[in-house]
């Protein structure tokens, strides 16, 4: 008969992408591009958002778009349209991004030509939060009309976002969206997170987004 | 929702220690998974099933031992663990102080250990 063994391990599982995030990281510090992970539900608004961010500072920065939308080229086109340069990846269904798939993305585009890559995570409130893809800044957005409980809801994706844009503020009025609410309910459990009150639709906040954008680079480089 | 690349993962490092360990089939695997993450027990036992066949861990049994949620309240240093439906409702149960709290533990994917013959 044979003996059970009992062998340690003590691994983390992430631990390889983990690892591949922090080289991603450091290889875009030494070609001097800064990346931001924008992760959202789906029709949260993260491409508006991102066509009305590159209209605003592209006449200041070269931005990258890595699209990870599932199975569509519908918004890597839009992108193009802007003026910025876009990549789509084929993610097949799958719910977010690692790092090796944001590094084919990065590769594709030719990161070290670019200030500024935006990477649009696939549209879900639970897996991206739980993979790091070597970006330098995670943005969320909540749009007005998913309610200001989601901090309850999907904590951890509050925790990991360093900006939280609430976007569609132009549907307030129809909506019982308590936002200070929100404020208190993303501040327990992040008290640094950066709120920002955004209408990409009309234009609203979108300077005071455009400027924390402004200010992450400038202490990027 | 993404348990399976995540059960790869697992995979990957069992295989890995159970040639180490020149062991020829391996009984369970121990992982410890904090509260924070979404996984699914069932559904990691599940895909693991379907992902070890033809390797050592085939037929492995999972044992998932959840982490608690521990916070750190940056006021008085005081840790406390919550449950996952408390977060971003609790103050801190020593000094009442609200939203000034770091995340100690919660988070972690850890595989511990593996029995095998």
């Amino acid at each position: 008969m044979e003996e059970i063994k009992l062998i340690e391990i003590k691994e983390n599982i992430l631990s390889d992408n983990d690892e591949a995030a922090r080289q991603l990281r450091q290889k875009l510090a030494d070609e001097k591009t800064f990346v931001i992970n924008l992760m959202s539900s789906p029709g949260a608004g993260k491409t508006s958002l991102l066509l009305q961010t590159i209209e605003r500072l592209k006449n200041e920065l070269r931005i990258g778009v890595i699209e990870a939308d599932i199975d569509s080229v519908v918004d890597a086109e839009k992108i193009r349209q802007s003026g910025a340069a876009a990549v789509q990846l084929r993610t097949g269904g799958f719910c977010h991004l690692d790092a090796a798939m944001v590094k084919t993305g990065l590769d594709g585009i030719g990161s070290k030509d670019f200030d500024l890559i935006f990477i649009e995570n696939v549209g879900n409130l639970v897996c991206p939060a739980e993979f790091d893809t070597g970006a330098m800044k995670n943005a969320m957005i909540l749009s007005v009309p998913e309610g200001d409980d989601k901090p309850l809801k999907y904590p951890l994706m509050f925790t990991v976002s360093d900006v939280l844009l609430i976007n569609k503020t132009d549907m307030m009025a129809l909506s019982d969206f308590d936002t200070a609410a929100l404020r208190q309910r993303v501040h327990k459990l992040h008290p640094e997170m950066e709120i920002l009150e955004v209408s990409a639709k009309t234009g609203a906040g979108m300077d005071q987004w455009v400027d924390w954008i402004r200010r992450a680079l400038e202490n990027f480089s | 929702m993404h348990e399976l690349p995540v059960t790869e993962s697992i995979l990957e490092i069992v295989v890995k220690h159970a040639k180490q360990n020149q062991v020829s089939r391996v009984v369970s695997i121990t992982l410890e998974v904090g509260e924070l993450s979404d996984l699914e027990n069932e559904w990691l036992q599940h895909y693991f099933d379907y992902l070890s066949k033809d390797t050592p861990a085939a037929g492995a049994e999972l044992k998932i031992q959840r982490a608690p949620i521990v916070l750190k309240c940056r006021q008085c240093g005081h840790e406390f663990q919550i449950r996952k439906d408390e977060l971003g409702l609790s103050d801190c149960p020593q000094c009442g102080t609200a939203g000034d709290v770091s995340l100690v533990s919660g988070r972690q994917y850890h595989i511990k250990e593996m029995e095998a013959l």
